[in-house]
């Protein structure tokens, strides 16, 4: 079981608060992902579930018990942390199974386990080297088989993926989901990089400024994002935020249109929905076609169009946003209806 | 691109460093010198460097006058008793400065090292008078806590820094992996400070060894470290200058040769740090 609860969890470094309340249930076996930009307080906030920082008000419920004032290793947590934080000074099999030597499990067992755990992450072959023989994506396991051998209530991963290069990242995206489903244990992932959210989560908290944003399953936050940070801040490239004359129209402070979800004509004349504009960049991948468009009294617009486009800059283009993908939102920025 | 050194470049670079070298080599050099040589020698001017009657009376004169081994028995005690001690006391209180500050951290570290900054003979007379009164005058025990007090502010200033380099999360991993701070300290941090301590343990070995302010005032037979050993050859009738090396060649001989053996250790624990 690995149900974890927050009820008003505040933290505050002195004068300063981090976390201003948060409230989250986060279900056994999900994988929960908080993502937000830096300096939003989700590792703050992971790192009081962990317990290595205490809160200073508030419960944090660990299938229902609260564990405020419990230490770190009495919480059932196992974690990886961002820049490892392997043992150099033993092996890989050293560093496995240094939670289970601390929990005084006998020899025998010990060495089961650790062999379970490396033959899991493809690790038999190295787990008598020591962390510095290894390269970037094996110390990456080895930090995530401590973590699992343990059998904890639930991970906690700090932007585990954020020291490796791109490829690798990808690959190591797909191995710890995987991981994850199999072993069905919670999983409280920390990252600043949506795409991570969007492919790992069962669900995502976004965070802002200390404040948890909105909760929601992957495609909730990108159909119906709550306001206008989540907006932003969910999808790749960014959402269009257009205010003004051209959000009046849709009776709305602001109007958002992903870039996805824009037509995109030839001709330059402009129909009653759409706005013309001059193309300032053309982004040709092969896959997409990115274009940016100057759009007077609006700025600059993103549009992608699928596959192949045969269009430079310099040319005249039309923008339609399909009109149930346009999200409206008031004027505090909160989603209207 | 690479600087090219030219051969001259090299050879005069190299003389330079054996030429400092020399300068600082030579009080040694000459000490162990003098001490094979006659009283009347030690003093002739010019002195010879080499040419001379060589001799071991100077060592056999200084065993029957005093008793070499009690002293460096004194010194071995002290010197390696307060280093035991004075780590001890060291490890958990640069732990705490380093992994667990709190606001007056700094000020602590400071104060420390601001009582190194005072002479210690201003501190002379409450020191003697307490030893006198607990009966700690030439003792051993004595020497050994009033040299690990003396040198406890170095030692954690030395041993805090070496933690300092010790990344945090590793520490928070062991954390999570169950380590109450007991085994953190046992298991993670102190072998992956092994470079840093057995340089503090050194530098302290050797700054105590050579400690003469504190046991020269307050011991004089019983406890009597080496360095009594070789003043006492300082004396008001007269300076014996062959005898007085060859006590200080004896009394240095121990510590140059842990030294020479521990020199590695003790360079990369000096530099421990400087390059990743």
């Amino acid at each position: 079981m690995g149900r974890i609860t927050l009820e008003g969890v505040r933290k505050s470094f002195g004068s300063i608060d981090v976390i201003h309340g948060a409230d989250l249930d986060i279900e056994d076996g999900s994988f929960v992902v908080f993502v937000g930009p830096s300096g939003c307080g989700k590792t703050t906030l992971l790192r009081l579930i962990a317990g290595l920082e205490d809160v200073t008000a508030g419960r944090i419920l660990i299938d229902g018990v609260n564990v405020v004032g419990v230490p770190p290793a009495k919480r059932g947590l196992s974690m990886v942390f961002q820049s490892y934080a392997l043992y150099p000074h033993m092996s890989v099999r050293g560093n496995i199974g240094f939670g289970l030597k601390m929990a005084g499990l006998p020899r025998a067992e010990i060495a089961r386990k650790v062999q379970a755990a490396a033959a899991t992450l493809n690790l038999t072959d190295y787990l008598d080297r020591k962390p510095r023989e290894l390269s970037g994506g094996q110390r990456q396991r080895v930090a995530i088989g401590r973590a699992i051998v343990r059998e904890p209530k639930a991970f906690l991963f700090d932007e585990p993926l954020s020291n490796l290069d791109a490829a690798l990242r990808v690959q190591m995206r797909l191995e710890v989901t995987r991981l994850q489903r199999h072993l069905g244990t919670t999983a409280v992932y920390v990252t600043h990089d949506q795409v991570e959210a969007m492919t790992m989560a069962h669900r995502i908290v976004v965070l802002n400024a200390g404040r948890i944003e909105q909760v929601g399953s992957p495609l909730d936050l990108y159909r119906h994002p709550a306001n206008l940070f989540v907006a932003g801040f969910i999808g790749s490239p960014r959402m269009n935020l257009i205010g003004q004359r051209a959000a009046a129209r849709y009776g709305a402070a602001t109007v958002g249109v992903r870039p996805e979800h824009m037509r995109v004509g030839r001709d330059g004349a402009g129909g009653a929905e759409g706005w013309a504009g001059t193309v300032s960049a053309a982004e040709h991948l092969g896959s997409d076609t990115f274009l940016h468009v100057d759009v007077p009294d609006i700025g600059t617009v993103t549009a992608r169009c699928i596959g192949e486009r045969d269009i430079v800059i310099g040319d005249s283009v039309r923008l339609d946003p399909e009109p149930d993908r346009v999200h409206r939102f008031d004027r505090d920025g909160r989603a209207l209806p | 691109m690479a600087r090219r050194s030219s051969t001259a470049r090299t050879l005069v670079t190299t003389l330079a460093a054996w030429i400092v070298g020399g300068i600082i080599f030579f009080p040694i050099l000459w000490m162990v010198l003098t001490s094979f040589k006659t009283e009347l020698e030690a003093f002739a001017m010019p002195p010879s460097l080499l040419f001379f009657h060589w001799t071991t009376e100077n060592y056999a004169t200084v065993q029957s006058r005093s008793d070499y081994l009690l002293h460096a028995m004194n010194s071995i005690v002290i010197a390696g008793g307060s280093t035991l001690i004075a780590t001890a006391i060291a490890i958990p209180a640069a732990w705490s400065m380093a992994f667990a500050p709190t606001r007056r951290t700094r000020d602590v570290l400071l104060w420390m090292l601001s009582t190194k900054m005072m002479p210690p003979v201003g501190v002379l007379v409450p020191i003697y008078l307490i030893c006198r009164d607990t009966g700690l005058l030439d003792t051993r025990t004595g020497l050994v806590i009033v040299l690990c007090l003396g040198n406890l502010p170095i030692v954690v200033w030395m041993l805090f820094t070496y933690f300092k380099e010790i990344p945090r999360d590793i520490l928070e991993a062991a954390r999570m992996d169950g380590a109450t701070i007991g085994r953190e300290l046992v298991y993670v941090l102190l072998p992956m400070a092994v470079p840093g301590i057995a340089s503090t343990l050194l530098l302290n070995v050797i700054l105590a060894w050579n400690e003469a302010f504190w046991t020269l005032n307050l011991s004089t037979s019983e406890a009597a470290p080496l360095t009594v050993f070789i003043a006492s050859y300082s004396s008001p009738e007269g300076l014996f200058w062959a005898k007085l090396s060859a006590a200080s060649t004896l009394a240095v001989a121990p510590i140059l040769v842990l030294g020479w053996f521990s020199q590695r250790q003790l360079v990369r624990g000096l530099t421990f740090g400087a390059v990743k």
